[in-house]
């Protein structure tokens, strides 16, 4: 393997690239699966990400990797997504009763209602103001609002835990090599302080059912028996940081798309139905989700002709295999109109994202109602200051002007 | 005029007849728009209404969940054509390109498409067929009438023949509260399509739902009472079944015979076709205007050794449509040839089940995940050392690598280890009924000496 694809990772980690990340991608594919220096593997290109994805040689317990990762160490119950069948089928199941179909069919579509009304007063607040932060106005508090509510967090609780978000992202990522340890310890302390919290929210549920996940969790027995404390916990962990991050950017990234588009946000202020295939295309053209770093080949494979050693760290670049063109037509283009479009946004295969169907309802209903009632929103600057992560990638600021 | 001024004017302004209007013929419909096709179209059905879905008949309609005329195929596109329902066609002229309908009307064509798949095994003894309360389960007709007869709370039912149908039937009367009977002849359920191993999970599942199965049992008689009402059934072990509904689920019946001497390939396994859904005569020749798709269609398939194999899939009957409406108008350079692997799927018990690949293609069978305890598993089947398909109990999402294994004919067993690999991975014989199946069938015979005048000619089945 040749240094230059190790650079081109290391550039895409780099904070300066985190605007247009997306000429790297192009540069990744030429060699769709590249070992890197540490001995990890990245892949670049939509067939391998995908073949991937669906293959079970392929482990997302991050014990299963050669060398472990500092920013899980001392987990002893970890969430089911970082976990392997069949105990992550068994959780993600006992999950899932209580989020969707078939047990709970009309959670998403029976919360519609709550969302346009959260939306409506968020942007009832911007309707006279001149200059708006899109991220902290509208973006940020909608769909932290409602993954509170669901979990059943109360809402003066939640300034709290966006401290303990950012601070666990932010150790998402972290390399020994570059990073100061300080931002290891202040994510590991999150994590815990999160898992205390919500400890003790769940203490509170037990022998109280009610309509919140957590109460429903701790209290109600489908076929696979119940939950421990420890893995509702993990579960409700996974959820408040899975259900938050992603989707204030796949808003953020959305509306800014939209910006520089202007045709599109025209046609879909004219056209509200539009929306349905505009957030699918963002999903592949802007998605929140750029990288899943932390997969472990649990035995040998061969992928693309290059051998991955049992144990190898793989990462998955699927921002770049969701614009690679033998997938996809044109990928450079923002086309809400695309037929067949099987992207990544969400991952694939078991691992398929939990809350991809609220997470879709939130953006539509968030970027029509910004698009119907923005007057003539005009972009400040371009491009916007961006989150440090790579992997979570969005703006931590859009300003916008509007009125003028 | 070149050909390609041909192919030009025949799609401007050619007639395209098809043969068969439901899923396939619809979607065969919808695509010549897509491509561009602006002549006339013309849908020749036998049944009355729009075209439907048919796997909600055996699901979503039996729970009475969902109407059975709630089943209507969506339409994802105007297709402008001329409809003839309610009226078999009756006959297909090579020579003079037309299609003949039972009335008597000949409708003309430049290029045909037949789609008219299979039709319900009835029950061999028309009057028992005919007594009230005894059911097959193909169309709307029939779903109607047995979730009616559902609903009116029989004391029992009776399925015969435990393949897929009859065991999604019998899953829905146990989620009914209904006592069911399952008689089949085979082994266990689903055997026939899917091996001793996977029939013993569903067996497992059957009777731990409070199912009644009756395996290596024949239906021999069935009674009815004074009133022309289905009350009892006779099995050839000498033992009998109080039930007021028996359904028939013994497999379908190709709808070739309307196909008799128009010199078609065609016969009880269906028509030959080639990969590019072009029909074969019965001398094996292609014919250039005469295309084949869905359940009706024997196409071969490469990876299966070139062996021309019949599907009763939903997936393969959209995928055949479009691969054959694509080629009925583009020049020889641009024709597609169908080579997806089949997939199917059935939800039963509660448990989603899903195939990719032939299963029956295949000599051993392997546990590649899961467990067969929990009825979540993944199996793979294999030939002479090679992966040929793979079956999921409540796994589907890796189906997709099996898809792979098996397109790229990946050593079996498949190597492992994965994560949630069962301890007895250990393959075993797949071990399918006998072959009897295989014994009966269109036979032909060959003519003439020299190769100007060596033809084949279709012979008169030997059994009835
Ligand atoms: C109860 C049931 C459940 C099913 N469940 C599943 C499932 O879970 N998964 C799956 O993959 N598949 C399933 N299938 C199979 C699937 O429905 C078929 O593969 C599909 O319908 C095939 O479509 P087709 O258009 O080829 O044939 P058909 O749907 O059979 O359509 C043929 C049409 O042609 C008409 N016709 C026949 N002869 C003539 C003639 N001479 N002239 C004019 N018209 C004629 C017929 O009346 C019919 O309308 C199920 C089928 C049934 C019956």
């Amino acid at each position: 393997m040749t240094t230059t694809e190790t650079d081109t990772l290391r550039r895409i980690l780099d904070y300066s690239s985190r605007a247009d990340p997306y000429p790297l991608y192009a540069e990744l594919r030429e060699t769709p699966v590249a070992r890197q220096r540490d001995g990890s593997y990245v892949v670049s290109t939509y067939r391998e990400i995908a073949g991937l994805l669906h293959d079970p040689h392929i482990s997302s317990d991050v014990r299963n990797l050669a060398r472990p990762m500092p920013s899980h160490a001392g987990e002893s119950t970890p969430a089911f997504i970082n976990l392997d069948p069949p105990e992550h089928d068994r959780l993600r199941r006992m999950a899932m009763r209580h989020f969707g179909p078939p047990h709970t069919p009309g959670l998403v579509t029976g919360m519609e209602d709550d969302l346009t009304a959260v939306v409506t007063t968020l942007i009832d607040g911007l309707e006279d103001k001149e200059r708006i932060d899109v991220v902290d106005d509208f973006a940020y508090p909608f769909p932290v609002a409602v993954i509170c509510h669901l979990l059943g967090v109360p809402r003066e609780d939640e300034p709290r835990f966006h401290l303990w978000v950012d601070a666990l992202i932010n150790s998402i990522d972290y390399n020994p090599e570059t990073d100061p340890k300080e931002k290891l310890e202040n994510g590991l302390r999150a994590r815990k302080d999160l898992r205390e919290y919500l400890g003790g929210l769940l203490q509170r549920r037990h022998g109280k059912p009610g309509e919140d996940l957590l109460s429903r969790m701790a209290n109600d027995d489908g076929p696979d028996g119940r939950m421990t404390d420890e893995q509702i916990v993990a579960t409700a962990n996974l959820l408040l940081i899975a259900g938050h991050e992603t989707t204030v950017n796949l808003i953020t990234n959305g509306m800014l798309t939209l910006l520089r588009h202007p045709d599109v946000l025209r046609r879909l202020r004219e056209d509200p139905d539009l929306v349905v295939p505009l957030v699918e295309e963002l999903l592949r053209y802007e998605p929140p989700v750029h990288i899943i770093p932390w997969r472990a080949a649990y035995s040998d494979i061969t992928v693309a002709g290059t051998l991955i050693p049992k144990g190898a760290q793989v990462m998955l670049m699927l921002a770049s295999g969701s614009r690679d063109p033998v997938r996809f037509h044109e990928p450079q283009r923002f086309d809400p109109d695309r037929r067949d479009n099987q992207h990544l946004g969400f991952g694939s295969g078991i691992h398929l994202c939990f809350g991809g169907p609220l997470a879709r309802r939130e953006t539509q209903i968030a970027l029509t109602e910004l698009v119907r009632r923005l007057d003539r929103p005009q972009l400040v600057t371009d491009p916007p200051p961006y989150r440090r992560s790579p992997i979570l990638r969005g703006p931590i600021h859009l300003e916008v002007t509007q009125g003028g | 005029m070149t050909s390609a001024d041909n192919l030009r004017a025949f799609k401007r302004e050619g007639r395209i007849v098809i043969v068969g209007a439901s899923l396939a013929g619809l979607r065969a419909a919808e695509t010549l728009r897509d491509e561009g096709f602006t002549g006339s179209l013309t849908m020749i059905g036998d049944e009355t209404c729009e075209p439907y879905d048919r796997p909600p008949l055996s699901k979503q309609v039996l729970t009475g969940w969902v109407p059975a005329d709630g089943t209507a195929l969506p339409r994802r596109r105007e297709i402008d054509a001329e409809w003839l329902l309610g009226v078999p066609a009756a006959g297909l002229d090579l020579a003079a390109n037309h299609v003949r309908l039972a009335d008597g009307r000949e409708i003309p064509f430049d290029r045909v498409l037949i789609s008219t798949g299979v039709r319900a095994r009835p029950w061999f003894v028309e009057s028992e067929a005919a007594l009230d309360g005894v059911f097959v389960l193909r169309t709307r007709e029939h779903a109607e009438g047995l979730q009616r007869a559902l609903a009116a709370g029989p004391s029992r039912v009776l399925v015969i023949g435990a393949g897929f149908t009859g065991s999604e039937i019998a899953s829905i009367c146990r989620e009914r509260g209904i006592e069911v009977t399952v008689a089949e002849l085979a082994p266990a359920p689903l055997v026939g399509a899917l091996g001793a191993m996977i029939g013993e999970v569903a067996s497992d599942m059957q009777r731990s739902h409070g199912v009644d199965l009756r395996c290596g049992v024949k239906v021999t008689r069935l009674e009815g009472d004074a009133q022309g009402h289905f009350r009892r059934a006779h099995f050839d072990d000498g033992t009998t079944v109080d039930a007021d509904v028996a359904v028939v689920a013994l497999g379908g019946i190709r709808n070739t015979e309307w196909l008799r001497g128009s010199g078609l390939a065609a016969g009880v396994w269906g028509i030959a076709c080639d990969t590019g859904c072009r029909a074969l005569t019965l001398d094996g020749l292609i014919t250039d205007d005469v295309f084949v798709a869905g359940d009706v269609a024997r196409c071969p398939n490469p990876v299966y050794e070139y062996r021309l194999i019949s599907l009763e899939h939903w997936a393969n009957a959209v995928e055949q449509a479009e691969v054959a409406a694509h080629n009925m108008v583009s020049p020889q350079a641009d024709r597609w040839p169908h080579l997806t692997l089949p997939v199917f799927w059935s939800i039963q018990f509660g448990v989603n089940i899903k195939s990719v690949g032939v299963p029956t293609f295949a000599d051993e069978v392997v546990l590649a995940q899961g467990s067969v305890a929990d009825h979540r598993f993944v199996a793979a089947y294999g030939y002479r050392g090679r992966v040929t398909a793979a079956v999921s109990f409540d796994n589907a999402k890796w189906l997709d690598h099996y898809r792979g294994l098996i397109e790229t004919a990946a050593p079996f067993p498949p190597p492992g280890p994965t994560p949630d690999q069962p301890l007895d991975m250990k393959p075993v014989p797949v071990d399918f009924p006998g072959p009897q199946l295989l014994a009966q069938g269109a036979t032909v015979v060959v003519t003439g000496h020299d190769p100007g005048e060596r033809r084949v000619t279709a012979a008169q089945q030997h059994h009835r």
